[in-house]
């Protein structure tokens, strides 16, 4: 039997997301976003926020920030990636596995940081339809 | 990866705290124990003659170094089994007289390990709290004990924030007793940091590790002084040491022996340098806003710790990141770890999860320079400044 994660210590990560962390392309602040969503992981404690701008129905942009580990930037930057140029739609339908798969697999321990960045990024859509459906701003 | 002006890989080592590079006069010592001089110490024919005379040879060294005999050094594979076997020993050899045993919150996991698994036999264990700085609260200690007390177990100094603990009060206490009560000391983290004296503890039984001063990996001792009552906890074939069977890692132990001697013979010199490069580190960390040290400052804290949390940043990030400039430190983030929860040191002494979140542990070794201090002090900032603005969680939160 291998243990892929020491009870104090690193595991080992994919190259593919190494180099997502290393080089994360969405991440940072987004000005006038159509909408902004923020989870935060109860079990390890980590805060992932998302903005998406959204036109037409379509998300023309999207970034994020986090205060979580090399695999939750990961994740996070992936995420963007699968979405960006979509319909709402067709993101409502992204699968945590597809995120996981863009990222060359995860360890199993860290599976709960793709879960934070999906699940932020549902509560934005469901945010966008409740504005929307509300008669929001936006036309 | 960083590169410095001629062009070589940068690697600073600053988690000696983990393990250290062995040093070149240790693997000299070692080397002719692997291929010529590879007899089995229990077999009195030359070959195994001149094993045992090593091992022999290390046991002075070692018992050296804590003011102890050489008979009441026992190798074994490293820290975490010698204190497996003391505590464990110790408990079934004296469970008709009592069943209590009595630690700390904030002690190695396997210390903690070992008890829980006592509980589970059984035994009763309490933890006793510390406080901010991660002392252990030694009024608390005398009230918890009892009749039943058999056995306690204190690390002299905290691997995670280095603490020095009072065990030359705890030992005061224990000898001040009508029935006789064991005293366990796990010594790995203070090993080279503190001197050590068995007897001014009044410690019964006291671990180490090699690999922390600069020796091999996989091989400790345990001190058990005379007379001590303690039963085995594996059986076999035995050959040197009845309490712990097996064949001696005979080339193990003649590197821990030469690295006891290293470390006494520079013992004054390393623990002012370190404590010099620590003061410097720790002053240079603390002018980044938002970060806070953990665990005390001065003459009580080990020489080769600092230990400090940056708000807003988390510390498996961090870490990955410095190690892309060379620098190798680790983490007390929940991120790291497998239950996902945050260092139960931090916890212990109140450090809020959010913050612990941030934490990095900076530990020194005999070859830490301060250009390497210098150098981290150039880069911790930049990764710490980098980390926050991509951080949902503005320092001035927490
Ligand atoms: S975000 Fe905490 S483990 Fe990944």
């Amino acid at each position: 039997m291998t243990v892929d994660y020491t009870e104090r210590g690193m595991l080992k990560y994919s190259e593919k997301l190494l180099e997502r962390f290393r080089n994360p392309k969405n991440i940072g602040e987004m000005e006038n976003p159509t909408v902004v969503a923020e989870e935060g992981d109860p079990q390890c404690g980590d805060m992932f926020r998302m903005f998406l701008k959204i036109e037409n129905d379509r998300i023309v942009d999207a970034r994020f920030l986090s205060f979580g580990c090399a695999a939750n930037i990961a994740t996070g930057d992936v995420t963007v990636d699968l979405i960006k140029g979509k319909t709402v739609d067709e993101a409502e339908k992204l699968q945590i596995k597809e995120i996981a798969e863009a990222l060359g697999g995860l360890p199993a321990i860290k599976m709960h940081c793709a879960v934070l960045s999906y699940k932020t990024l549902k509560k934005a859509l469901a945010e966008y339809r409740k504005t929307r459906s509300g008669a929001g701003p936006q036309g | 990866m960083s590169y410095n002006s001629l062009g070589a890989r940068v690697r600073v080592y600053l988690d000696n705290g983990t393990t250290t590079p062995v040093a070149r006069e240790v693997l000299d010592a070692m080397l002719p124990y692997f291929t010529e001089k590879f007899g089995h110490p229990v077999f009195p024919y030359s070959l195994g003659l001149e094993a045992a005379e090593a091992v022999e040879r290390s046991q002075r060294a070692v018992a050296g170094t804590i003011n102890a005999k050489p008979e009441e050094i026992i190798f074994t594979s490293g820290a975490t089994q010698s204190n497996d076997m003391a505590i464990r020993g110790v408990a079934y050899a004296n469970r008709h007289r009592g069943r209590h045993i009595i630690t700390t919150k904030v002690e190695n996991p396997s210390v903690l390990r070992v008890c829980e698994r006592l509980e589970r036999e059984g035994f009763k264990v309490d933890y006793l709290p510390v406080d901010s700085e991660g002392f252990v609260d030694t009024a608390e200690l005398e009230r918890k004990l009892t009749e039943e007390t058999i056995l306690v177990s204190v690390a002299n100094v905290n691997d995670e924030i280095g603490t020095i603990e009072p065990v030359e009060e705890i030992g005061e206490i224990l000898r001040g007793r009508r029935e006789k009560i064991y005293f366990h000391v796990n010594a790995a983290a203070g090993y080279g940091k503190v001197r050590i004296d068995v007897k001014k503890m009044g410690a019964d039984l006291l671990s180490l590790s090699a690999h922390k001063v600069h020796g091999p990996k996989g091989v400790g001792a345990l001190f058990v002084a005379e007379e001590t009552p303690i039963e085995p906890v594996s059986y076999g074939y035995i050959s040197l040491f009845k309490l712990r069977p097996g064949t001696e890692n005979v080339p193990g132990i003649v590197g821990f022996g030469r690295a006891a001697e290293l470390m006494a013979e520079n013992f004054d010199r390393d623990v002012s340098c370190m404590r010099r490069l620590r003061d410097k580190l720790m002053a240079g960390l603390e002018e980044i806003p938002y970060t806070v040290i953990n665990g005390p400052r001065g003459d009580k804290r080990s020489p080769a710790n600092v230990s400090c949390s940056f708000k807003g940043v988390e510390g498996e990030s961090m870490m990955l990141h410095l190690d892309l400039h060379g620098i190798s430190v680790a983490t007390g983030s929940a991120c790291s770890t497998t239950k996902l929860e945050p260092s139960h040191v931090l916890t212990a002494i109140g450090v809020k999860a959010a913050v612990a979140h941030g934490t990095i542990r900076f530990t020194l070794g005999r070859y830490n320079t301060e250009e390497e201090i210098d150098y981290t002090l150039s880069v911790v900032p930049r990764v710490v400044e980098q980390l926050r603005r991509i951080s949902p969680v503005k320092p001035e939160q927490l």
